[in-house]
């Protein structure tokens, strides 16, 4: 199993011709992003699509300007944010600790699999349901699915990440005397970060798509419940803009977990090459 | 050890925690007067009643072909618009930034999106929204599997002046089919949540909606059963895609394993 990790941006060593295709790439990005803009614009307003469908850019910017200036959008944003780094923050630990004390034995790496290989597909919004009749619109409900969702992500590459420790290092500690702990520290854990990482970027992720489900679906507060809001009070921009913050919200967490990726990784071979 | 002997060890390590975990959870919940923990013996019983015939046929079984229905078309769209974008750097330098976007948005919030346009009753809102869920991370993986195609395969292809549909199906799909696998694995659990909530919308028929009808009305034993069926159902879809994955990726193994041998 190979971790993917994703091709780093250039940093500052590349030679000279590299470096403006680079640039030109970004160009040819930010341009990509402004025909999309235009053309949200246009087609509306040429009654290609209809506008109470699908209102211009320019009226959903003037919605999502209001919605700024409102405190009910930012405590939804806080909310939102909470939920998401909450359960994220319970299902890394859950995971790494279980992962670790499932991979390092052997015994019960093999008892537990065929329970996790089940347990792991079953749907989170299966137990939508149950969540509403114990909790309600309670931002606990968003909880229990953002935690059941994004706790798999992260104990599967954990174990994927323990059972990559080469058998002639790990021997090598052993013969040395390697305390447990020194072997965990620094045998397993540097093999096993890799995977950690990459659990973590997956988790980050799913853990957002429940967290917003959650919220449009159950009626937990934050940004996907006011969405519900504007679409049943036919405010169809505010939605819009709405949407287009939740979008923007996805877009910063796999920024943040590129960027934690490149950081916690900086020593890793997979990384430096990319670099240097 | 003989083979026979090797095999049952094997069943058995792989029985011991599921059995213990329902014998747990069948004693613990015998006596069970919660009303939202009711006894095991209870959920088994209604099962059967539950599940009848014409409930998998008006429900589980519409709402699985919405799935398959939305999901083939996000497998077809994503791989050809994935090789067409993969293979010009142009384009992908152009796209990449709103695909990125596109692909953050979480699948349920299209729902609504889609209801506005087409209202949310009848079959085709819930394929597109399906569709539209699934399509980005076939679509980006495709982008990435074309990207990084061998380069010595892709010159020799043009050297021999393959020709197009040779060229397309024999180096583009087969060389990013990994890739693809991969996003396509990840679209596929996407594709069974929004499958529940495109059901939840609306006056609905199908497996999603069942289950939120069953919460509704406090039958809670079928509430249950419903649960159970839709993660059988998960599982089911995973081993699937498991196989498939299996027969279609047996070259690939081969090639990485003869690549570490070497």
């Amino acid at each position: 199993v190979t971790v993917a990790l994703h091709p780093v941006p250039a940093g500052r060593t590349l030679p000279r011709g590299l470096r403006a295709g680079q640039a030109r790439d970004t160009l040819l990005g930010i341009l990509g992003l402004l025909t999309v803009v235009v053309v949200w614009e246009v087609l509306p307003r040429l009654g290609v699509v209809d506008a109470d469908y699908l209102p211009p850019f320019s009226e959903v910017a003037a919605a999502l300007t209001d919605q700024l200036g409102t405190s009910v959008f930012w405590t939804a944003l806080g909310q939102t944010l909470r939920g998401w780094a909450i359960g994220l923050g319970i299902s890394m630990v859950a995971g790494i600790a279980a992962g670790m004390a499932i991979g390092s034995v052997r015994l019960l790496r093999e008892l537990t699999a065929s329970t996790i290989e089940f347990l792991r597909p079953i749907p989170s919004v299966a137990l939508i349901p149950l969540v509403v009749l114990l909790y309600g619109s309670q931002p606990r409900s968003a909880l229990v699915l953002v935690v059941y969702a994004a706790f798999w992500q992260v104990l599967v590459q954990v174990l994927y990440g323990v059972a990559d420790v080469d058998p002639v290092i790990r021997d090598t500690a052993r013969s040395y005397r390697f305390s447990r702990w020194a072997r965990f520290r620094q045998v397993i854990w540097p093999t096993a970060l890799p995977y950690v990482v990459t659990g973590f970027r997956l988790a980050a992720a799913v853990a957002l798509i429940l967290e917003i489900t959650a919220e449009l679906v159950i009626g937990v507060p934050g940004l996907g419940q006011r969405v519900g809001v504007a679409k049943s009070s036919a405010a169809v921009d505010t939605m819009y803009a709405l949407v287009l913050v939740i979008g923007l919200i996805g877009v910063a967490v796999n920024i943040l977990a590129r960027s934690v990726e490149r950081r916690v990784l900086r020593w890793h071979p997979s990384v430096r090459r990319e670099q240097s | 050890m003989s083979l026979a002997r090797h095999l049952l060890l094997q069943l058995v390590t792989a029985l011991a925690l599921p059995v213990v975990l329902v014998t747990a959870w069948w004693i613990a919940s015998a006596d069970s007067t919660d009303v939202f923990w009711p006894p095991l013996s209870d959920i088994v019983d209604a099962f059967a009643d539950t599940w009848t015939w014409d409930r998998i046929t008006g429900d589980v079984l519409p709402s699985l072909a919405r799935l398959a229905i939305g999901y083939t078309i996000a497998l077809v769209v994503g791989v050809l618009l994935g090789a067409a974008i993969g293979l010009s750097r142009d384009l992908r330098a152009f796209l990449e930034p709103t695909l990125e976007f596109f692909r953050a948005v979480p699948p349920p919030v299209l729902v609504p999106i889609i209801a506005v346009f087409a209202g949310y009753t009848g079959w085709t809102s819930k394929i597109i929204t399906i569709a539209l869920g699934c399509l980005w991370p076939i679509l980006l993986n495709a982008v990435e599997g074309v990207r990084g195609l061998d380069e010595v395969l892709v010159d020799t292809a043009r050297s021999y002046r393959l020709r197009r549909r040779t060229r397309f199906l024999h180096l583009i799909l087969r060389g990013s089919s990994p890739q693809v696998a991969a996003g396509a694995r990840q679209a596929l659990s996407i594709g069974v949540i929004v499958m529940v909530i495109s059901e939840l919308f609306g006056a609905n028929r199908g497996l999603g909606a069942s289950i939120v009808q069953f919460q509704r009305s406090f039958a809670i034993p079928q509430m249950w059963t419903g649960i159970i069926l839709l993660g059988l159902i998960g599982f089911a879809l995973s081993l699937l895609f498991r196989i498939v994955e299996h027969y279609s990726l047996a070259w690939y193994r081969g090639l990485r394993q003869a690549d570490r041998g070497a």
